[in-house]
């Protein structure tokens, strides 16, 4: 008896001496650096390399020209970068690492709608102010936006409302959907047709598709909406999917003679893979980095090519942009103390290489734009042409709308 | 009719590809019984390596040498992987063949990163077969012609070398018994590394023709591999016939299915695979494997209940862990919160592991049902933390229950899947039904009541909990239902003649883990303020599995030594690393390299009274294949 | 049959089970008093232990009836014809592997008294008293703590006699009970069994390929071929039986002509 004791009773305290030995290890993670001021980053690094690893690139390239300048307020900014490897449960811990270990003054990144809308619920529940840079989803800001959550990117709604205003000067009169079968799809493609056919109701919808994202089984995809013939096709999907949809479609002539409005399609994310497929003619929303000619814009490409020498994609200029609006919030605000963060933040005007911005005080949504052009091939890659910037600002609803959407705090 | 047609035909080019990468794990899964997690990483490497090639030497012969070449050069490796790693856990329980490919998958998927970038690569189009065929007014990819052929020209190869070939006469005798081929004096070692090579051959020509279709990038492994997996199941796992009929049946389903339902590959799959196991136990095409003749692993001893002065050491070293909110900062302990809760959850599915033989791929789903539960009590009911949880537990209860009537009813890898089919169809529940669950956005604003808002209150609830849920395990496994329960796994054909049913045993005990699980769901619901459907996901149920394998599968209460160093490894790498699954995936090999018993079977090495090894058993107690 | 009770233990009519169009059971009809000891035999593959799992509800016969104490069981499943009194051993000894040897029999007891559906309590406190007893019974207490999986083969089988003697059978099903044992054990252990069950008025059907075990303990015996009933009687008189002969001559078998060690070898 007393043998098989010894066992069972060694298993166990192994285990707890591994909890304890686990604890140890997590403890020798935080050395805290002397940094001056600490911003707290997350993003989906290790789950979505090829949208993430340009997005790190910018805001690295920001960071070191704040400093610089003589940092913040004559404090070196710190970025505190963390990878949530695409979970939202993974995110929180991160942030909480951030918060309560490494006394980040501010949380900023996520990819994922539901990583945004996690840590924007943390931020809301540790009274800490959430700038999120790429995720779309419009409840972010709006049905589940609090008083500590921020967001630099065009939302789903503002995207939709730019194609939407394009895709009404089409003389299409049926349409088919092609989206990915979550929340973000599924918003997209709803907030389109309502803004749709506000403008032409004579607009109807005659096939939809709503393969799993990721798992786009691509050939019977296209042959449906083909069989559906209809005028034109919005698309939803993006990445892989998208590769996938435009090789299938192409083949099958499911875009021949019909008008395609996609979502993101021009941001050099998505295009740049598709090489010589790229599709022509496509209405989408992107980032024509090539022949974008302002001053903001060409200071930006030319210190990202020196350094990289490397194009910047949209996540570089989401990176970018969102490291210089918090140091612009930092400037302002010259303090730690979390409302006056949000006091700071709360209409503060910043430049981005896309023009200057500023994050609205209704709803924390900043007005930074998109461009809206059609997608051409030129030596054998995809670019925009026709394009231009639409500023966010004109395609956000009216403001007792967006009261009505928000909670009561 | 003529888009019936073209459809059709699409659906055909679709099963062709899935046949291709699923008979390679289907052969592999026949001979060897490895339950191959990285087959689908093979596939990946399989198409990186084709892309590769194919861009530095164009024109049809560099396109299809560069396709044959990237499976060969894969398969190669293949057989280095096998020889260097499998080869040497043969004699391990079967499924710690499962943790080591999961390992590789890990390594694999940031490796292809790190090798060939972030970026999506888009792969040339086939010579000559860039274009559409006009059929009956259709445009048809010729490609796709192409890959219709493919598929059957595949499998008759592949009949013609188990029929016609002595290789082929072993592979089918090794597939039936697999000590018939030892008797028989042909040297087993060289069979496995044969058979592994080509089934990972099949993986990544499988993955290679998909160039001129897909982008390459590396998520393509987890992609396929469920796929897959489903398809061998629902053919009948080792019949190659089987996964052509069955890869077929799911491409036509899926082709027409979204004609109908335009969202229904979300879950088509899984709903097809579990009607085909209740109907048939065994898929399409697959025999009835050979009842266990559980023996445990040599030199173990039987489980006993704690001796007084080891309770005493348990309950000190639970005191000491209750001291760690006094002197660890904020984040520590709400780590040490997770850590408890998935000690929780790796214990519940120990339970039917270990004492029940059942291996559950899909465990995440009593999980999820208790996060779902519990947070929705508090959304739709206004219920405070603790009914909340106690509504979690049961929602997990009843779908246990629900779920587990049918599960218990199959044995060996059809039950794990059927149980993943379940996981999966609970999954799109709440992915999909976005008005009551919020789809994907999940649920938000679940922190706990005032009492236990506090990370340290939170702690020692948790850890209240976890003690608790562990101790009644045990108690559970040592008492005459657990007894019950260890009788029906060891022998139900000696368990039926004494008068023991052994589905009813197994039933209660699925529905018991499954509450557990509902208890760390819930818990888990709180400590992170939010539900979403990850909690129900794969991911979910194969950390929980390579938990339960990492502390020892023929332990009662490994899982927790394994719940402990899995995630305290994963929060740590993650919080250290872009690169955590290489490291984690390096980690995982190496244990499971050193330590073969797993972690908990590490204690009983080093306990000095150590029996002698007995008979050299090669059965293990619990094992995916359930049978030799 | 002549010499037995009138009332039947166990009666079987006309029992019958094909596979894919071939008989392995044609028509068996037979009948056991409690107390009494009978003995199957046949030569391999003449249909004994597919009739022997019949017995206990393992495989649902195509055809026939059998009556356990008047009770129609036909078709019914093991766990029930347990409970009913029917214990079996099986001729690949089917043990719990990971638990002692103590334990095997503790889990027979707790089954039998229908105690294993407790969630609580240790079940190796339970009954333990009464499996040290059967243990002792097989000669097999030296043994209790160690795990069933690493016993001797023929261990093993007395590790189920004494599990299928805790449940207090009236009918006992088994299936060449001694193989694997050294001969000079076997007819101990047929001894101690066959004078329990004619003790406890248990009715104790068996099959073996020894012989002199089966001429020895049977007080009948029923001889199988190719699915039917060639003999049954005295053993002696079956012995005799020039049907019984042809068939195991023909079938390649023979009996051995030492006394003590007479067995059919092919």
């Amino acid at each position: 008896m007393t043998g098989r004791a010894r066992v069972s009773r060694r298993a166990s305290a192994a285990g707890l001496g591994a909890l304890a030995v686990g604890l140890g290890w997590l403890g020798t993670a935080g050395a805290a650096l002397a940094a001056d001021i600490k911003v707290g980053e997350i993003n989906s690094y290790s789950a979505l390399p090829s949208f993430t690893e340009p997005y790190r690139k910018g805001w690295q390239l920001a960071v070191d020209e704040i400093n610089a300048h003589g940092g913040i307020g004559g404090k070196t900014l710190v970025v505190v970068s963390r990878d949530d490897a695409g979970k939202p449960g993974e995110a929180l811990t991160a942030a909480n690492e951030l918060v309560s270990r490494e006394g980040v003054v501010l949380l900023a990144g996520g990819f994922f709608s539901n990583v945004g809308l996690a840590l924007g619920d943390f931020a809301k529940q540790h009274r800490i102010v959430y700038v999120a840079g790429e995720p779309l989803t419009d409840a972010l800001v709006w049905s589940a936006g609090n008083r500590y959550t921020f967001r630099l990117r065009p939302s789903n709604y503002m995207q939709a409302a730019m194609l939407a205003e394009e895709a009404a000067k089409l003389p299409a009169k049926t349409w088919a959907s092609i989206a990915p079968n979550y929340e973000y799809g599924q918003s997209a493609v709803a907030v389109f047709k309502k803004l749709l056919s506000a403008r032409r109701p004579d607009v109807t919808w005659v096939a939809e598709q709503w393969p799993t994202q990721g798992k786009i089984d691509a050939g019977p995809v296209a042959q449906a909406i083909a069989a559906a013939k209809p005028d034109a096709i919005l698309n939803v999907e993006f990445g892989p999917d998208l590769v996938k949809l435009v090789r299938e479609g192409d083949t099958r002539g499911l875009f021949k003679g019909r008008s395609v409005v996609s979502f993101l399609t021009g941001e050099p994310e998505y295009l740049d893979p598709l090489k010589d497929e790229a599709p022509e003619g496509w209405i989408v929303t992107g980032y024509p980095w090539q022949a974008i000619h302002t001053p903001a814009h060409d200071a930006f490409l030319k210190a990202y090519q020196d350094r990289y020498h490397d194009h910047p994609r949209l996540g570089s200029v989401v990176g970018y942009a969102l490291i210089q609006a918090v140091a612009g919030i930092l400037r302002k605000a010259d303090s730690t103390d979390p409302e006056t963060i949000v006091a700071a933040a709360e209409g503060l005007g910043f430049d981005t290489p896309f023009g200057p911005a500023s994050f609205r005080a209704i709803d924390h949504q900043s007005t930074l734009g998109a461009f809206v052009g059609t997608t051409a091939r030129r030596d054998g890659a995809g670019v925009m042409e026709n394009f231009r910037y639409v500023d966010g600002a004109a395609v956000l609803p009216p403001d007792a709308d967006v009261k009505a959407l928000r909670p009561k705090e | 009719m003529d888009f019936v047609f073209a459809q059709f035909l699409t659906g055909l080019a679709g099963a062709a590809s899935l046949f291709l990468v699923a008979s390679g794990l289907s052969i592999i899964f026949g001979v060897t019984r490895v339950v191959n997690f990285a087959h689908g990483a093979f596939a990946m490497l399989g198409a990186y390596v084709a892309y590769t090639l194919t861009a530095r030497f164009s024109g049809p012969f560099g396109f299809w040498g560069g396709i044959l070449g990237a499976s060969v050069l894969v398969a190669l490796f293949g057989a280095v992987i096998e020889m260097a790693l499998l080869r040497r856990l043969y004699r391990a329980p079967e499924l710690f063949q499962l943790l080591a490919t999961f390992g590789l998958t890990l390594v694999f998927e940031d490796l292809v990163v790190l090798v060939w970038g972030p970026d999506d690569l888009l792969g040339p189009r086939a010579p000559g077969l860039a274009g559409a065929v006009e059929l009956f007014g259709q445009a048809v990819p010729s490609y796709d012609l192409l890959l219709i052929a493919l598929g059957p020209i595949a499998f008759g190869l592949l009949w013609l070398l188990f029929h016609r070939t002595r290789f082929g006469v072993l592979v089918r005798a090794a597939t039936q018994d697999r000590e018939m081929v030892a008797a028989l004096g042909v040297d087993g070692r060289w069979l496995f590394t044969a058979v592994f090579t080509l089934g990972v051959f099949m993986a990544a020509f499988g993955g290679a023709v998909q160039l001129p279709r897909d982008a390459v990038n590396h998520t393509i492994d987890l992609r396929l591999i469920v796929d897959v997996f489903v398809v061998v199941v629902i053919g009948g796992l080792g019949s190659v016939g089987g996964a052509f009929v069955a890869s077929v049946l799911v491409s036509e389903l899926d082709a027409f299915g979204i004609l109908v339902l335009p969202g229904v590959s979300l879950v088509l799959v899984f709903v097809v695979m579990a009607l085909v196991l209740v109907v048939r136990p065994f898929g399409l095409f697959g025999r009835a494997e050979a009842p266990s003749r559980a023996v445990p692993e040599p030199g173990r001893k039987p489980p006993a209940p704690l001796s007084a002065p080891a309770r005493l050491a348990v309950a000190a070293l639970v005191a000491a862990t209750a001291t760690v909110p006094l002197w660890a900062g904020d984040y520590l302990v709400t780590v040490g919160s997770e850590i408890l809760i998935v000690a929780i959850f790796a214990a519940s599915l120990q339970f039917i592991m270990s004492a029940g033989a059942m291996v559950s791929f899909g465990h995440a789903a009593y999980f999820g049902l208790g996060a779902y539960g519990a947070a929705l009590a508090v959304k739709l009911l206004g219920l405070p933390m603790l009914p909340a949880l106690a509504c979690g537990m049961l929602l997990a209860l009843a779908g246990a229950a629900l779920f587990g009537w049918f599960c218990v009813r199959l044995s060996g890898v059809y039950f794990a899947m059927l149980t993943l089919a379940f996981a999966q169809i609970a999954w799109s529940v709440a992915f999909g039904w976005t008005g009551v669950t919020g789809g994907d956005n999940g649920l938000l604003g679940l922190w706990p009541d005032g009492w236990a808002a506090s990370p340290r209150a939170f702690f020692w609830l948790c850890l209240a909990a976890a003690a608790a849920s562990v101790a009644l395990i045990r108690a559970l496994v040592f008492s005459p239902f657990g007894l019950g329960l260890r009788a029906v796994r060891d022998s139900a054909l000696r368990a039926e003649a004494l008068g023991l049913g052994r589905a009813p045993v197994q039933w209660a005990a699925f529905a018991l883990a499954g509450t557990v699980a509902g208890l760390a769901g819930g818990l888990f619901v709180f400590l992170k303020g939010s539900v979403f459907p990850d909690s129900l996901g794969i991911g979910t149920s194969v950390d929980g599995l390579v938990m339960v394998l990492l502390g020892g599968i023929g332990t009662v209460s490994g899982g927790v030594v394994g719940a402990v160093v899995y995630k305290a490894l994963s929060v740590w790498l993650i919080s250290q690393t872009d690169h955590s699954k290489l490291a984690l995936g390096l980690v995982i090999l190496a244990l499971v390299l050193l330590f073969p018993a797993g972690l908990g079977g590490l204690a009983s090495r080093l306990a000095p009274r150590r029996r002698r090894a007995a008979a050299p058993a090669v059965h293990p107690a619990v094992g995916v294949g359930g049978a030799p | 049959m002549t010499g037995r009770p009138a009332m039947d233990l166990l009666a079987v009519e006309g029992l019958a089970k094909s596979y894919g169009g071939v008989g392995a059971v044609r028509g068996v009809s037979f009948a056991l008093a409690p107390g009494e000891v009978l003995a199957l035999i046949g030569p391999n593959g003449a249909g004994k232990s597919t009739c022997f799992n019949m017995l206990n509800g393992q495989i649902r016969p195509d055809a026939g009836r059998i009556r356990l104490a008047g009770t129609d069981v036909t078709g019914m499943a093991p766990r029930r014809m347990a409970g009913l009194g029917v214990a079996r051993s099986f001729q690949i000894a089917a043990t719990f592997g990971s638990m002692t040897v103590r334990e095997n029999v503790q889990a027979a007891c707790l089954v039998h008294a229908g105690g294993m559906a407790r969630p609580f309590g240790r079940a190796d406190r339970r009954f333990r008293p009464e499996a040290e007893r059967w243990l002792d019974h097989v000669g097999l207490l030296a043994q209790a703590d160690r795990p069933a999986a690493e016993l001797a083969y023929g261990d093993v089988k007395r590790l189920e006699l004494a599990m299928a003697l805790s449940g207090a059978p009236r009918l006992l099903l088994m299936d060449e009970p001694t193989a694997g044992m050294a001969p000079k054990e076997r007819h101990g252990l047929m001894r101690a069994t066959v004078d329990h069950a004619r003790r406890n008025g248990i009715g104790l059907m068996f099959t073996e390929h020894d012989m002199d075990i089966v001429f020895t303990h049977a007080d009948r015996v029923l001889v199988l071929s190719r699915g039917r009933l060639i003999a049954a009687g005295r053993p002696e008189a079956v012995r005799e039986d020039p049907d019984v002969r042809a068939t195991y001559l023909g079938g390649g078998l023979t009996f051995a002509a030492a006394p003590g060690r007479t067995e059919a070898v092919s």
